[in-house]
């Protein structure tokens, strides 16, 4: 159990002197504290999993240090640093039964045989593998063993953190709920510092308190699923998560003021000191863009269709080139394709070259 | 829809039945012939009846005492160089680097024995072996060791073995370094994170993964040392005295030499069934390995 500190880590496979745009992961700064439960989160190739191997000592980094309660350990090899990690594939040793499996990790290291017994014992209760633990586990299938693998992330109470890489990709749906749940619960019973990689929002936002979005080998957010949902600090965190997106809108903005093809959209705060030449847009979630019916006044949008989502219904528009989702309330329909958008100002978020700016009260 | 009756179609098959009768049944039933028949000659046949086989399974007789001395000088042969061999493939397998340009200049050095003519083999051995103009058979006696082939019991077999371990480990070796490269990175990965050494990944992971690999070498190997002729052949010719006489060797010398067809042919039906007594063991061995590895109902 630890503290993690990643200090100016980065890494690229084709050596530290090639271009730093090449580099699978981008000088990071950040600290995973004990104890908590974190998703990282990205789509493929997005240096997730490179980040992960870095932390596990797979990989050495091309240039920075990892910290372990303030310790060094950047130098140290995968066994001597205090980590477990899972893998996407189930990996299971082929001879051993499903216990000695479990009891491998502890029996490398010389931990005591009573002490053992009694952590496979527990971890087999915990991940419901009881019946099996004298079974051989070349005989199982898919979900068990990677139920085993899992186990033998767990089953060492001394880690400094277990990391998970995309550890759920071969479980069916069903059961892909349940072990979430379950590895939900162990976080809380065992007090370990876990690190869960996945490509899927809903995974991450389901498991994690502190989610950390990548993106092109960068950490572009961190925070909890109500901050990465109510104020993404990239337009990519902002479209990312969500379904349907975030309304990346380019727009010219003043004051208190954004300006989209000459209609005027009000905003919270102000923004007066915005950077000369960047790329100015605004960003606002679907849920709180409403389409009403034209009115003076208000940005005009052509209507392509309604998605129809059971419990909420988006309207997919293009206002010029720019395509765009907003929330149809109840019985909306359109008479003639076209709608009029209605912002809340308190949910639009100014970007500059897509980082969020904070405007002034 | 109907299926057309077209007999016709029989015709296409009639050349493989030609081939594999001319190629392997009429022989076959030749041999099974002869072996129940004896003859001095002049297409003189005389009904033996079972004889051949009694004679051949019992050590007392002239023919039983060659063939189970051959039997037996066959089976440890097999043992010994499947003791080296497998091992020894296994760690040049091993240490086999896993990628850049040396894993094609490895290959290519491991495949060359393998390209090598029998009687090819036999005759660089052979001379290599010899204490006047061989390389090796000269720097033995220069510091000091007296080997001779020819005249040495234990230098022959030491010189059948040496050569044939330099000729097929290289087949245990790439057949073993094919089932390392099959397993995933990840295995390795996982069991630096269990905190495994070097010995235990060797146990856990390499080993069980190469075990397939490894029946279908121990197989190969077993079969073609088992039917060894042309090696030993040519470097010793079954000598010094019968002590590297082999069981095709001594068959070769009944059948050509002495000319004893019924005798010949007996026993090469007799080597012929053991080949495929261990060739079904063999198979059941593996169909079974695999069968172990799906999964069952109901464990998950």
């Amino acid at each position: 159990m630890a503290r993690i500190d990643l200090v100016d880590l980065a890494h690229s496979y084709g050596g530290n002197d090639a271009p730093q745009e090449s580099f699978a992961l981008k000088p990071v700064t950040m600290t995973w504290r004990q104890g908590g439960a974190y998703a990282l989160l990205g789509p493929s190739g997005c240096g997730k999993t490179t980040l992960l191997n870095v932390i596990s000592g797979i990989i050495t980094p091309s240039r920075g240090k990892i910290l372990f309660d303030g310790e060094d350990i950047t130098p140290l090899s995968t066994q001597k640093r205090n980590i477990a990690q899972v893998f996407q594939f189930p990996v299971i040793y082929d001879t051993m039964t499903v216990g000695q499996n479990l009891a491998f990790p502890l029996k490398n290291r010389g931990v005591p045989k009573a002490e053992i017994d009694k952590r496979v014992a527990e971890i087999g209760r915990l991940l419901d593998l009881e019946p099996y633990l004298n079974r051989k586990a070349t005989r199982l299938t898919a979900d068990a063993k990677q139920k085993i693998s899992l186990g033998r992330g767990l089953v060492r109470s001394d880690v400094a953190a277990v990391l998970f890489d995309e550890p759920l990709t071969v479980i069916d749906p069903e059961l892909k709920w349940q072990l979430r749940s379950k590895l939900k619960a162990l976080h809380r019973e065992l007090d370990l510092t876990m690190i869960y990689v996945t490509h899927d929002q809903t995974e991450a936002l389901t498991f994690a308190d502190t989610v950390v979005v990548m993106h092109d080998g960068r950490v572009v957010q961190s925070g909890t699923p109500a901050e990465l949902f109510d104020k993404p600090a990239h337009t990519f965190v902002g479209y990312f998560i969500g379904s349907p997106g975030m309304n990346i809108i380019p727009a010219e903005v003043r004051g208190r003021e954004a300006r989209i093809g000459g209609h005027v959209i009000a905003l919270n705060r102000s923004y007066d000191a915005l950077p000369a030449g960047a790329k100015i847009e605004i960003g606002v979630r679907p849920e709180f863009v409403e389409v009403v019916a034209p009115a003076p006044g208000l940005l005009t949008a052509k209507i392509e269709r309604i998605d129809d989502l059971g419990r909420i219904r988006f309207a997919r528009a293009r206002l010029g080139d720019a395509k765009l989702a907003a929330r149809a309330p109840a019985g909306f329909t359109s008479a003639d394709g076209t709608a009029g958008l209605k912002f809340d100002p308190s949910y639009v978020h100014v970007y500059a070259d897509s980082l969020l700016v904070e405007g002034a009260a | 829809m109907d299926k057309t009756v077209n007999q016709k179609a029989w015709f296409l098959v009639l050349p493989v039945f030609l081939v594999v009768a001319f190629s392997a049944v009429l022989p076959l039933m030749t041999v099974v012939n002869y072996s129940m028949q004896d003859t001095f000659g002049n297409n003189q046949f005389f009904w033996n009846g079972v004889g051949w086989f009694k004679e051949l399974l019992d050590p007392s007789t002239d023919l039983g005492g060659r063939f189970l001395a051959s039997l037996g000088r066959n089976l440890f042969f097999s043992l010994v160089i499947l003791a080296i061999e497998v091992p020894l493939g296994i760690v040049i397998a091993l240490s086999m680097p896993r990628q850049g340009w040396t894993v094609a200049a490895c290959l290519v050095i491991l495949a060359l024995p393998l390209l090598i003519p029998w009687n090819v083999v036999g005759t660089i051995w052979q001379i290599f072996g010899r204490p006047d103009i061989g390389l090796m058979g000269y720097v033995l006696n220069h510091i000091g060791l007296d080997y001779n082939y020819v005249s040495n019991d234990i230098d022959a077999w030491v010189t059948v073995i040496v050569m044939d371990v330099w000729h097929w480990t290289s087949l245990v070796a790439l057949l073993c370094y094919a089932g390392l490269k099959s397993i995933p990175e990840a295995y390795y990965q996982a069991a630096q994170i269990d905190g495994a050494s070097r010995w235990a990944v060797f146990k856990a992971i390499q080993l069980p993964k190469m075990n397939r690999v490894l029946l279908i070498a121990v197989l190969l190997r077993f079969m073609d040392s088992f039917m060894i002729y042309t090696e030993p052949f040519v470097v010793t010719g079954g000598g010094p005295g019968n002590s590297t006489t082999f069981v095709s060797i001594e068959l070769v010398k009944i059948a050509l030499g002495q000319f004893d067809l019924g005798k010949a042919a007996a026993l090469s039906l007799v080597y012929n069934l053991i080949i495929l007594i261990v060739c079904w063991i063999f198979y059941t061995v593996m169909t079974n390995a695999g069968s172990d590895r799906k999964p069952q109902e109901g464990a998950a």
